[in-house]
């Protein structure tokens, strides 16, 4: 994988910061040479391909695998007895197994893995592999979880955390009480690209190579390295093409499983999973309930949010602790609050284990919190807009953790200015019938459909939270004129790679930005999650360029007899600010190598107290949707027709893909709105695939008009917040406050089925 | 396995595909046996339009194409689309999805480049709606398909745009 070279703007533009310079990768992705990580291929490889358990809890009695040994072409087979290290991973807690031993916890857990000639070979063995299983009772319902009327599940027991908020007068009762009951269902982040890796073992058999798609190299790192027995440094990862990831790809999947192989046979393997297996492979987002009583004065200023939430993290721990903490500690929205009493739980069942995905914990808590503002402002006498723009959040203002939101937090321009935008004409009488609800099916009664218009609001914390220091490093080297980075930043799609390169054509004043491959071969960047990357590793690219920088000055300055103070980059050229001396960068230092590294820390956070408070995260982001929407009532179908949105981003870095972030986010909004939903019966997946887990597709995507708000954050290295995650969030409430307007009906659940439209009250 | 072996026609080349087991896909074959992994597989069902192909002008998913049945075809993978006979310049279509942020993480842009080449060939004039049902076949989860209706608009566009006249 070679380095990847650099095109400037088209548009004549040198593809500094603020324009929208051209992906480095994105001629190569067009024309299909692009390696993902699934493309990855060597000499004498074999496959990987893994058993997994059809039960959702069970005792395994016994594992045959000498029918699947049997077969030509098979190399290995491997089970929990094969794992020289550590027996179990896990992102915060390491309780997932790499293979179920003695029992399983969830339909669709690893028990075994083989390496064979041919993917079909491989399938053909895991056919061939004996388990007997003594299946027992399943733990499927989160309060059982609570309760205790059910027996641990897991050594580390059924409540993987609880957290409370507890804030101000406990015994407050406001002259408006409103009462809800919200339920989200288990959203997939559906990815394109699915789980892929190619693992080829050292010579001596005592280290590994890994070309993954992940969104964090050096955690993965560390968990592969413990299962395998082996120190750090002989196991290196690079990151294969990443065909998007959502959260995903957080949590690991297969990477244990294919060095275990490649180790074993000492042939390269190959392991990727089919879209079946992607959904027992990866985890989901958390189904949650939440029981809300939000009180008011009568002209509808927030007084206390009372809120029970149950989040079922399903069969192991990954990120669920960390999910309810952002989950409880967003109950109130964008909204000023005094009073809290809230409590979260995150249980275990023997559901698919569920963790990150864009939004982590505050999609489910907006969609109640939204769902009850609108009921204030019905029961206050209020529009949607008035009861929040009567309490949107600003500067200054604490949390329901006691946290003072030092952020810059614009929330009544977010939603001043998403109402400024048109609305949408009418439904022409003409419309083509792929322009009304049900598309070509042609079921819409067209005299039958109602436009609805529903709104919502939202916060949401940037980057890693109570006390985690997730720092990120990079690495700028620069010689004639030509600047090469380097960073471990796990590039998904969201376009690190030519922010990267922007950052350094302002700093240093160059065209050519080269990147090294993204590996471990340099210190961690941190995930890419958590609408972090921009904010984390953008502030560590910029830091490593100021540091080369201030050496190029120091240099020039001293061949011209200059205080290097008195210099800045104009364009690509070094100028001295209070003399005539302009020269170019190119030619400024002939034969001068720099190379520096930087690390970027953002200020340190607390845990939470036992009552919730806390100054536990670093940063906000904050964002307005308003959703305008086509029902027909009767028949349950629904299309969205636009979706406005004003969204606090701090500052525009490079305009088109800003907008690429915030289309997709509101895409994913509206799937878990409208279609998203992994549907269980006893434990067990019904949907996991593409036929039947819906996604929504290019006659689905609604009209967007955007409006960025940029009041640049003076804690941002750029002065940029993360935009990633907010346009999925409030998107979501906003939809269904649309559908309510139409129809009139409840809806407390999303996503929102045609039977809830046409039967629900 | 067999010892026997086939050919397809792929790109104006014909390849031999030897000792291929007959159940393997042209999605399969292509990635894993000639070398083209320029086609993407993400769902093995014909719902997502990845793994788009042309098999004599028609768009189909490879992923559903069982390769010793298209041995007759001529089959045009995303690889193949350039005139240009080093495939090294890209296509009008390609080169607006760079200009107009239709890529983020590229994995459906192969297949959506196939798509829209097919719709522009047969349709030169397409409508927002036409376009909207033309790629409701491939499916993309980063974009939310806003800046691939740009690029398709915008490929479209400057296939109708007159001639630029000499100045005078």
């Amino acid at each position: 994988m070679s380095q990847t070279t650099t095109t400037t703007s088209k548009r004549g533009e040198r593809g500094t910061l603020g324009n929208s310079a051209v992906r480095p990768d994105g001629l190569a992705k067009v024309q299909g040479r692009f390696a993902f990580s699934s493309d990855a291929w060597a000499d004498n490889m074999l496959w990987g391909a893994t058993l997994r358990s059809p039960h959702p809890h069970a005792r395994i009695i016994s594992i045959d695998v000498s029918a699947a040994l049997a077969i030509n072409g098979v190399a290995t087979v491997i089970t929990a007895a094969d794992v020289p290290g550590q027996l179990t991973y896990g992102l915060i807690a390491n309780d997932q197994p790499v293979f179920a031993k003695d029992v399983v916890r969830f339909a669709g857990e690893p028990i075994a893995a083989v390496a064979a000639d041919h993917p079909e070979t491989a399938r053909r063995a895991l056919d061939a592999i004996v388990v007997v299983y003594e299946v027992l009772p399943a733990l499927l319902d989160a309060e059982q979880a609570i309760d205790g009327s059910f027996a641990p599940i897991h050594p580390d027991g059924n409540v993987i955390r609880r957290q409370k908020v507890v804030r101000g007068d406990q015994n407050f009762v406001g002259e408006v009480v409103v009462e809800g009951t919200y339920e989200v269902g288990m959203q997939d982040q559906a990815f394109l690209g699915l789980e892929a890796a190619l693992a080829l073992p050292d010579d001596d058999g005592a280290g590994v190579e890994l070309y993954v798609a992940t969104q964090w190299l050096h955690e993965d790192q560390k968990q592969i390295a413990a299962c395998l027995g082996l120190p750090l440094e002989r196991v290196r990862l690079t990151l294969g093409g990443v065909g998007g990831a959502f959260g995903g790809r957080e949590d690991i999947s297969l990477q244990v499983h294919c060095c275990l192989l490649a180790l074993a046979t000492r042939r390269p393997i190959k392991m990727q999973y089919g879209r079946e297996e992607s959904f027992f492979g990866h985890i989901h987002r958390h189904p949650a309930s939440m029981v809300m009583r939000h009180h008011a004065d009568r002209d509808g200023t927030l007084r206390r949010v009372e809120v029970r939430a149950v989040f079922d993290g399903g069969a192991y721990a990954s990120t669920s602790s960390a999910v309810l903490i952002n989950a409880v500690t967003h109950m109130q929205g964008p909204y000023r609050c005094d009073i809290a009493t809230v409590d979260g739980y995150a249980v275990r069942s023997n559901n698919p284990p569920c963790g990150a995905m864009r939004g982590f914990g505050v999609v489910q808590a907006c969609f109640g919190h939204e769902s009850q503002m609108d009921k204030l402002a019905a029961a206050c006498g209020l529009s949607p807009v008035d009861i929040r723009l009567r309490n949107a959040m600003r500067t200054g203002d604490r949390l329901i953790t006691g946290q003072i939101v030092d952020s810059v937090a614009p929330v009544e321009r977010c939603i001043r200015e998403t109402a400024a935008i048109p609305m949408p004409p009418p439904l022409a009488q003409d419309a083509d019938s792929l322009d009304i609800p049900g598309g070509s099916g042609l079921t819409a009664q067209r005299s039958n459909i109602r436009r609805g218009v529903g709104w919502g609001v939202s916060i949401k914390n940037l980057m890693y939270s109570e006390g985690f220091d997730d720092y990120a490093t990079a690495r700028c080297h620069l010689a004639d004129g030509v600047a090469t980075l380097q960073f471990a930043t796990a590039e998904v799609g969201q376009g690190f790679v030519v922010l990267a390169q922007q950052i350094a054509r302002s700093v240093l004043g160059v065209d050519t930005v080269l990147l090294e491959p993204i590996s471990t071969a340099i210190g961690s960047a941190g995930s890419t999650s958590a609408s972090r990357q921009t904010w984390m590793s953008g502030g560590a690219v910029d830091g490593a360029c100021r540091l080369v920088r201030e050496r190029l000055f120091e240099h020039v300055a001293a061949a011209h007899q200059l205080d290097p103070l008195r210099l800045a980059i104009d364009g690509t050229d070094i100028i001295d600010t209070r003399g005539s001396l302009r020269i170019a960068v190119a030619e400024s230092a002939p034969g001068l190598v720099l190379d520096e590294t930087f690390e970027h820390h953002h200020r340190a956070t607390e845990e939470l107290d036992e009552n919730g408070q806390g100054n536990c995260h670093v940063a906000f982001a904050f964002v307005a949707h308003r959703a305008v929407v086509d029902v027909d009532p009767d028949l349950g179908l629904v299309k969205v027709v636009q979706i406005a949105t004003a969204q606090d981003v701090g500052r525009v870095l490079n305009p088109l893909a800003a907008l690429g972030q915030v289309e997709g986010g509101i895409a994913q909004g509206l799937g878990l709105a409208v279609m998203e939903e992994i549907v269980l019966k006893d434990g067990v997946m019904r949907n996991p695939s593409f036929t039947d887990y819906l996604l929504p597709t290019s006659l689905d995507a609604p009209i967007v008009v955007a409006t960025m708000i940029e009041e640049p954050e003076p804690q941002a290295p750029l002065g940029a917040k993360g935009i990633g995650e907010p346009p999925c969030i409030s998107v979501t409430p906003a939809i269904v406050a649309a559908i309510r307007d139409a129809t009139g009906k409840a809806l407390t659940r999303v996503p929102v089925r045609a039977q809830d439209i046409v039967f629900g009250d | 396995m067999s010892n026997e072996f086939y050919s397809l026609i792929v790109n104006g080349k014909e390849h031999e595909v030897r000792d291929a087991w007959a159940g393997e896909s042209l999605m399969y074959v292509l990635r894993e046996r000639l070398g083209l992994p320029g086609t993407k597989g993400a769902c093995e069902q014909g719902e997502c339009g990845s793994c788009t192909v042309l098999m004599d002008g028609e768009a189909v998913c490879s992923c559903l194409v069982m390769a010793a049945t298209a041995v007759d075809a001529q089959i045009v993978t995303v690889e193949g689309l350039s005139s240009d006979p080093t495939h090294a310049t890209p296509t009008d279509v390609q080169q607006a999805f760079i200009d107009a942020g239709g890529v983020q993480c590229g994995f459906c842009t192969p297949g959506l480049v196939v798509a829209v080449h097919h719709l522009l060939d047969r349709n030169p004039q397409p409508t927002e709606l036409q376009i909207k049902e033309a790629i409701s076949g491939n499916i993309c989860r980063c974009t939310g398909y806003g800046r691939i209706f740009a690029a398709i608009e915008l490929a479209r566009d400057q296939r109708n745009a007159p001639p630029e006249q000499p100045a005078h």
